[in-house]
């Protein structure tokens, strides 16, 4: 009987419990911190189990790692969140590739095990330089829309052929220096993967990234021939793949249409060009067409979170519900930065959940709500996304505001939102913009609708 | 060699199982807590510096535990706050 593996059936177990827990929001905080519990367990046994040399450095770098991991997990804003999953998700497929290249240099194993290491190797390889772009991306230090590299697609597809070659050669020969090689080719095919990836769906390739760091670990658990993590791996392997899927459905859109949409061209947008006008309003006009609605509609966005505009959100609702007013939020499943992130946003920020409405119960009767208030949201309102086939937003649901009787547009400046898809709803003739900061312009419109 | 084949295909089915039906306000926490499993990569670090004899392997070892450990820490971290965010909230 050997503890070692009993102690890693536990924490494979905890793993499970973990994943199960985290899908349903009631025993959500309870199954992370028995994964977090079952993390240490296998960590504790693999050192007590497995160390034989250099065990006081090993304890020292995990001391660094918890010294660098913790802080910045701690002080990452909510809005900032899924920069921060990508950018752990790729120093997790750098470690899994490392751990098979350092297996590769240190013992000669079969084919199987070549086989088990390229793998790794490879996707981790992938994983690490894709989740880099894409967080680069989100944090909006690069272009938020599809890069399409001149050639790009044959780029692409050389690159992947060259890596099949390199994966072969490798297998044949074991040499190093071609598994290094392979482990280049691999980071620009990561690099090559995201960057036609656009805005909006940038969430959608870190999930997918996800995925493949789960099945680097797995197959370099073949390599180390440890149960353990050949089951975690694989548990996170599946559960992502489902998850991505899932969130490309809650954007309304086949997968492949996500990864390979920038790659296939697109019907050329017949750019009307005519002068096309906006009308935008003084906070006084708005507050009067709030001042005589019988009901508003909030629709938030990102732009309400970054401008921590929550609360002065929530005053002006409760300001109009004093005067008879009907208030509620329309929420969008993918509002904000990823799928299910607005709710983690507005959850922080007190906003009561009895308001909250999703797509479903608040389409239907949205052309007999008065005033439809889009506070810092683009693309969950941008009618394209229903109506012209063209857009790369094309099949997303969306809020049929433009359905409504009038509609506030407050935005920071006409720049398009993060998928950087022009809005016709803006040169709408129902639509009154008002510009300026989320927070700021809520505030000044609560002091006016006072006044009213 | 058939074994270890066992359980991955086991662990497929039980992954696919486990998240099938989850709702959208979910997403964020569970990729991000699926983010911190994948981070048991660590055990497999800390397995291969433990064994580690040349210069090379130890340093790409170390490499490895260090990144292992802020993928594990991390993730577990970050999921637990944006958890938090949702108690007392009852839907």
């Amino acid at each position: 009987m050997n503890w070692a593996s009993l102690a890693y059936l536990v924490a494979a177990l905890c793993f499970i419990l973990a994943l199960k827990g985290l899908s349903t929001p009631r025993y959500a905080r309870v199954g992370n911190l028995v994964g977090a519990g079952g993390m240490v367990l296998a960590v504790v046994t693999a050192y007590a189990h497995g160390v034989v040399h250099n065990g006081l450095l090993i304890l020292v770098m995990v001391v660094l790692g918890t010294v660098v991991g913790i802080p910045a997990a701690k002080a990452v804003k909510m809005t900032a969140v899924p920069q921060m999953v990508a950018l752990f998700n790729g120093v997790g497929g750098a470690a899994a590739a490392l751990v098979a290249l350092t297996e590769f240099l240190a013992a000669d194993g079969d084919l199987l095990f070549d086989l088990a290491t390229v793998l790794t190797v490879l996707i981790g390889a992938v994983s690490f330089s894709g989740s880099v772009v894409t967080f680069l991306k989100l944090q909006e230090i690069m272009t938020t829309r599809p890069v399409l590299l001149p050639a790009g697609q044959s780029l692409g597809i050389g690159v992947a052929v060259a890596s099949v070659v390199l994966s072969a050669a490798v297998l044949t020969t074991s040499s190093t220096a071609l598994l290094v090689l392979l482990a280049l080719a691999g980071l620009a095919l990561g690099v090559l993967f995201v960057l036609p990836v656009g805005g909006a769906d940038v969430p959608i390739a870190i999930s997918l990234l996800n995925a493949f760091t789960g099945l680097a670990v797995a197959a370099s658990g073949y390599v180390l021939g440890n149960t353990l993590l050949i089951v975690a791996g694989t548990l996170v392997g599946a559960s992502g793949t489902i998850l991505t899927r899932l969130m490309a459905q809650a954007m309304g859109r086949p997968l492949t249409n996500i990864l390979f949409g920038a790659f296939s061209p697109r019907p050329e947008v017949a750019h009307t060009e005519e002068q096309r006008t906006v009308r935008s309003g003084t906070v006084e006009d708005v507050a009067i067409l709030l001042g005589y609605a019988h009901s508003v509609l909030v629709v938030p966005g990102y732009g309400l979170a970054v401008a921590q505009a929550q609360h002065a959100a929530r005053e002006l609702a409760l300001l109009l519900e004093a005067r008879g007013i009907d208030v509620s939020y329309g929420i969008h499943p993918v509002a904000g930065r990823m799928p299910g992130h607005m709710n983690v946003l507005l959850a922080e920020a007190d906003v009561p959940y009895d308001r909250l409405k999703e797509l479903d119960d608040v389409n239907p009767g949205i052309g007999s709500v008065d005033v439809v208030l889009v506070v810092g949201a683009n693309d969950v309102v941008n009618p394209g996304a229903r109506d012209d086939p063209s857009s790369p937003i094309h099949g997303m649901p969306i809020f049929d505001v433009d359905r409504a009787k009038a509609v506030v547009f407050m935005k920071r400046s006409m720049r398009p939102g993060f998928a950087g898809v022009d809005n016709s709803l803006l040169y709408n003739p129902k639509t009154t913009l008002l510009f300026g900061d989320a927070k700021d312009s809520l505030t000044k419109l609560l002091a006016a609708v006072k006044q009213v | 060699m058939i074994d270890l084949l066992t359980i991955f295909v086991l662990a497929v089915f039980v992954g696919f199982e486990v998240v099938s039906k989850v709702s959208t306000i979910l997403h964020t926490p569970l990729m991000s807590g699926a983010n911190a499993i994948h981070g048991v990569i660590l055990v497999g670090a800390i397995l291969i510096t433990g064994h580690a004899e040349g210069g090379v392997e130890l340093v790409l070892g170390l490499l490895a535990v260090f990144l292992a450990t802020v993928n594990v820490v991390g993730g577990f971290v970050v999921t637990d706050r944006m958890l938090e965010m949702f108690k007392g909230h009852k839907r």
